[in-house]
């Protein structure tokens, strides 16, 4: 464990384990919204509107989750980090830490889906992959905005109006590619969309840890 | 007079250039088009919007980038200054796009990976405003804006330059990749405006960017001494 990334990880990791709340009221934030659209959209679920509810929901719930992540570590904290690790290694941890909880929340958000929404994916291994490829994005996007974001007042309203712009791209790319496993299309017959989505992904990382040192200093 | 022309002869050529293409492009002959008709004149201003446009966010992205390395505010102002202009010129080929698009499309706007493209451009600068105002203390609002401009811009570039192509269909010219139009729709006898139009644009986004640039110094500079 002598990695400073990794040990970030699993420093945060054993702080979500230990403080149950934070996580328990995404989840519930998710289940909630989900039963609401439940409810009013009561009988005009078509696939279309399945997959476009599914994402921004998922969507909602990862910038309350990536958020909290940064803005739960206090100034005083921060400072003690700044002396310890490098910021390449502190936004590395952040991206898998965020990844590996969006993958959680994501899949919460698939079973909560499929109970009250019913399941209209006929292709549901390569609906798992997409959301999967899907999750990486989010949070290779949304780690560097809420880095920025959480450095400011009013921090919520900020980190959504960044990062829409930013990732509805990929967003487009990826409802494209679920909507194609839902109508029960091969994996085969879309990575593409996948591929292209992950080379955004990949490119935002590499940025988030160019850009990174520039806003770590305060 | 010698001086004037030595340091401002491309800000005269500028104004000649326009002149030229505002009356050439309202009076050359332009061939008939089905449906287009003789809208497509507005090629010389819709078309010359966006590459103002792109070509001065470029420079604020390369500007915000000196920034990070220098740490000089003047970069950061100039960046600052070239978003500002950007921007009017983002909403003036959006302008010059909807108006078309209503002439032509019988719609403002249609979903078309383009037009989303143009939307979420304007959409990443006013994001961009916003995050230089909420952020009080100047040095630390001057670098997360620097920070999201170059982020920002690399992701907005992919996206026009990626997803139209690989977009099945689109209502908009250009599906061959350039952004813009396809150039094998211009017609011969329109690119000796369409070309200077193009180029007449960028130099006077650049001009604007240069006065929005000198005024925000001067401003800096009037309240450093007002609070001495």
């Amino acid at each position: 464990m002598a990695n400073p990334t990794l040990l970030l990880v699993y420093k945060d990791i054993l702080l979500e384990v230990k403080s149950k709340s934070a996580f328990g009221s995404i989840i519930l934030y998710l289940v909630s919204t989900v039963f609401v659209c439940f409810l009013a959209f009561d009988g005009i679920v078509t696939m279309k509107v399945w997959n476009a509810l599914f994402w921004i929901i998922l969507l909602f719930a990862s910038f309350n989750s990536i958020l909290k992540s940064f803005i739960q570590e206090s100034p005083d904290r921060s400072i003690y980090y700044y002396t310890l690790v490098s910021p390449t290694a502190y936004i590395n941890a952040k991206l898998v830490f965020n990844t590996f909880m969006m993958l959680v929340l994501a899949l919460i958000a698939l079973i909560v889906f499929l109970i009250f929404m019913g399941n209209v994916v006929s292709n549901l291994m390569a609906f798992i992959i997409v959301v999967g490829f899907g999750v990486v994005g989010i949070s290779s996007v949304l780690t560097l905005m809420s880095a920025i974001a959480s450095k400011v007042r009013n921090n919520f309203t900020l980190v959504s109006i960044l990062s829409f712009p930013v990732f509805l791209p990929q967003l487009l790319v990826l409802m494209r590619a679920s909507e194609s496993a839902i109508n029960g299309r091969l994996f085969i017959d879309f990575y593409p969309d996948i591929l292209i989505s992950f080379v955004i992904s990949l490119i935002a990382m590499l940025l988030s840890n160019t850009l990174f040192p520039y806003i770590w200093q305060d | 007079m010698i001086g004037f022309l030595k340091h401002s002869w491309w800000k005269v050529l500028c104004i000649s250039i326009l002149i030229y293409v505002i009356l050439g492009g309202l009076l050359f002959d332009a061939p008939e088009m089905p449906v287009i008709r003789q809208t497509i004149r507005n090629v010389y201003f819709h078309v010359g919007m966006w590459f103002a446009m792109l070509f001065i966010l470029f420079l604020g992205m390369i500007n915000s980038i000196l920034f990070l390395r220098t740490g000089k505010s003047q970069y950061d102002i100039k960046s600052l200054s070239m978003v500002n202009v950007g921007l009017i010129f983002g909403l003036l080929g959006l302008i010059t796009g909807m108006i078309w698009a209503q002439n032509t499309w019988g719609a403002f706007w249609v979903n078309d990976p383009k037009l989303n493209g143009a939307a979420i451009g304007v959409l990443v600068y006013l994001a961009y405003l916003v995050l230089r105002a909420s952020v009080e203390d100047e040095d630390k609002s001057a670098r997360l804006s620097a920070v999201y401009s170059v982020f920002a811009f690399i992701m907005f570039f992919m996206f026009i330059m990626i997803i139209p192509r690989l977009a099945s269909s689109s209502i908009h010219p250009g599906l061959d990749g350039n952004p813009a139009l396809a150039t094998g729709d211009l017609d011969p006898s329109m690119r000796k405006i369409f070309w200077p139009a193009a180029i007449g644009w960028i130099m006077l986004s650049y001009w604007m960017a240069e006065i929005v640039f000198r005024l925000r110094r001067l401003r800096n500079k009037v309240e450093e001494v007002e609070s001495e």
